[in-house]
């Protein structure tokens, strides 16, 4: 009987075959203001629930900064976003018609979700104009990339993001002898060359002078607007500076979410901050 | 300091010119000094010499194959002597086929080896070996295709860093085994020779002695020059980034193991080449060159010469071989300790190599 079933659900006239159906579109559709959406988002690593039952939206153009004890899910969250980790239960989809739970890592990339990791890995022996080079959009397939010589108009946009992130002066200087600050700044410009609709960003001023981190936190604000940017940052002031709006996680799910004043107002944050 | 971004233009390295620039004298003047110069004249290059040196210059070929996985790619192929060995027993063969009824048993059918082992019929692998485009084929493809499947196997599941030069080790390794054996119809123990012409060319004769060693040098050359594009290429940029931040390189969107694969086969169809050319200049191929000594030594040449250079790894290769041919001459049983003591001090004092150490004077000056 129950292949008879299945059988019927397949025949049905009103439906058609799965492998008939138009492959979900890879556009970005944000036609609702909304770029991304995890909804009811759970993992478990060896019995510890890193991330339980997350609700996130990030609106288009937003500069969103997320925080959170250690251990909170900050991370974690990067990862499912990015399909490093795939979550156990929950959903996530990049704006209406992509869902990230199906893509792998190199796609989701090239889709237009840019991360920016805690430690800054930019690739030390080439030069700085060779790093945004390679994060180039752009066919990187074998052969094409082979072939590829750059355009007018890319270095044109190479030039545009040096001047972004301030590095002008270092563009033929080896990625290795930049400071700190710097390589982050290549980082972050490594990313824009990808025209991401997403960035997300690990922990920007972690071992930061403090001009270091004013030019950082203008450089983030910058971007909003054109991009969606998620930062996820320990330092407070740093991150008074640049939000307007503020995600605390706790435990793997939203504690509060709002202004700088209201979360830090609130008497749930100011237990996990500092009552513990 | 590059000023802006080498867009893939062959743009040569100062080593590089000077390299090529040798290699052409070289080329032109050691075929005058050899034919035209009397034999009693201290100018005259014996035939022995000619090729010694080309076969000096596979070697340089198959140290450039290993430098450009290795120098530029990060992967330490500890197998690499195996693509050489395939390429050329691929030779090797179509040589056994040209020897025809002029073996010892005068079987016009079968190679010497076959008929001593009672074999009746030529087994299916060595059909069209007596062709030479057929045989050319088969120096490109057999190391390649190897590479090809063996690297789909080990890219694809991230073996990488030591675990991925044991099974290179191991490859060849059981290369060696396999092809030590009668009944895999290699000539086992002791391979292939005899030989006595290529191509309807003499193998004895001078001219074609000479033929052989132009053929290495072009080789050589053809092979620099492709490496230097691809590494001046953006793909070689790319490589670069693999070789030093991998995860970080696939992140930005890259198929890593993609550009390891068809680069890694690249480096096995160079290997393949210089086989092919070895073998004709020494007149045998024996599975000993499966051992996984000659493809540690191949290693050791690259570092001796300096990795990412390329041209180090000829001077290295040329270096280390010309040592071994005179010490092994005046004093046989030195020669490991050399070789071995060598490695040890230009690990310790000079990481670079011997390019680095020239670069270092270059820039001083």
């Amino acid at each position: 009987m129950k292949t008879l079933d299945t059988l019927r659900t397949t025949m049905r006239r009103d439906q058609v075959w799965d492998f008939m159906r138009p492959k979900q579109g890879l556009e970005l559709d944000m036609s609702h203001g909304t770029i991304l959406y995890l909804e009811d988002i759970s993992v478990t690593f060896d019995g510890f629930r890193a991330i339980d039952h997350l609700n996130l939206y990030i609106d288009a153009g937003e500069l969103r900064c997320i925080i959170g004890p250690n251990g909170a899910g900050k991370t974690t969250m990067m990862d499912i976003i990015t399909g490093k980790t795939r979550p156990d239960t929950g959903t996530a989809w990049f704006g209406q018609t992509i869902d990230l739970l199906r893509l792998s890592e190199p796609e989701i990339a090239s889709l237009g979700i840019g991360r920016k990791f805690q430690k800054p890995t930019v690739f030390e022996p080439l030069s700085v104009m060779e790093n945004l080079e390679l994060a180039m959009a752009a066919d990187k397939r074998v052969w094409p990339t082979l072939r590829a010589r750059l355009t007018a108009e890319q270095r044109t946009r190479i030039d545009e993001v040096l001047e972004t992130i301030g590095l002008q002066k270092h563009r033929a200087q080896r990625a290795g002898a930049l400071s700190h600050g710097q390589k982050q700044w290549l980082e972050i410009g490594m990313l824009l060359m990808q025209d991401p609709y997403l960035l997300l960003v690990d922990e920007p001023v972690a071992g930061m002078t403090h001009q270091e981190m004013d030019r950082t936190a203008e450089l983030l604000k910058s971007l909003a607007g054109k991009h969606s940017v998620v930062v996820v940052e320990h330092d407070m002031d740093f991150v008074r500076s640049i939000a307007n709006k503020v995600t605390v996680l706790h435990q793997g799910s939203v504690l509060a979410e709002g202004t700088m004043d209201e979360v830090q107002n609130d008497p749930r944050v100011i237990e996990v901050y500092l009552g513990g | 300091m590059r000023s802006d971004i080498q867009t893939g233009r062959l743009q040569l390295d100062r080593g590089g010119q000077i390299f090529l620039i040798l290699l052409a004298v070289t080329t032109l003047l050691v075929p005058i000094l050899n034919l035209a110069v009397p034999t009693d004249s201290p100018l005259h290059v014996s035939t022995f010499t000619v090729t010694l040196l080309g076969k000096y210059l596979t070697y340089a070929l198959l140290a450039v194959a290993v430098d450009l996985v290795w120098g530029y790619l990060g992967i330490l192929s500890l197998g690499h002597g195996a693509f050489f060995a395939l390429g050329g027993y691929a030779m090797g063969m179509y040589l056994m086929r040209q020897i025809g009824d002029r073996g010892v048993y005068g079987n016009p059918d079968l190679p010497d080896f076959m008929v001593f082992l009672n074999w009746h019929e030529l087994p299916w692998f060595w059909h069209g070996f007596d062709q030479f485009w057929f045989s050319a084929l088969m120096v490109v493809l057999v190391p390649g295709v190897l590479a090809f499947v063996f690297g789909w196997l080990t890219f694809r599941s991230r073996v990488t860093g030591v675990y991925l030069s044991i099974i290179t080790q191991a490859l060849t390794y059981a290369l060696m085994l396999a092809f030590f054996r009668n009944e895999m119809g290699f000539g086992g123990n002791n391979g292939l020779t005899d030989f006595k012409d290529l191509l309807g060319f003499d193998l004895q004769s001078d001219a074609t002695r000479i033929g052989l060693f132009i053929a290495s040098a072009l080789a050589l050359a053809g092979g620099y020059l492709a490496c230097r594009y691809l590494v001046n290429s953006k793909l070689g940029r790319v490589a670069v980034a693999i070789r030093d931040a991998e995860s970080r390189t696939r992140f930005i969107g890259y198929r890593v193991e993609q550009v390891k694969l068809w680069i890694f086969a690249f480096s096995a169809v160079l290997a393949g080449i210089a086989g092919a050319l070895y073998v004709p200049q020494v007149g045998i191929i024996n599975p000993g060159e499966f051992s996984p000594l000659n493809s540690i030594e191949i290693v050791v040449w690259v570092a001796i010469g300096g990795r990412a250079t390329l041209y180090g790894a000829v001077l290295g290769a040329l270096l280390v071989n010309y040592g071994k041919t005179y010490l092994t001459g005046v004093m046989p049983d030195a020669w490991l300790f050399a070789l071995g003591g060598l490695f040890v001090l230009v690990t310790l004092f000079l990481p670079q190599g011997i390019a680095g150490l020239l670069r270092r004077k270059g820039a001083a000056a």
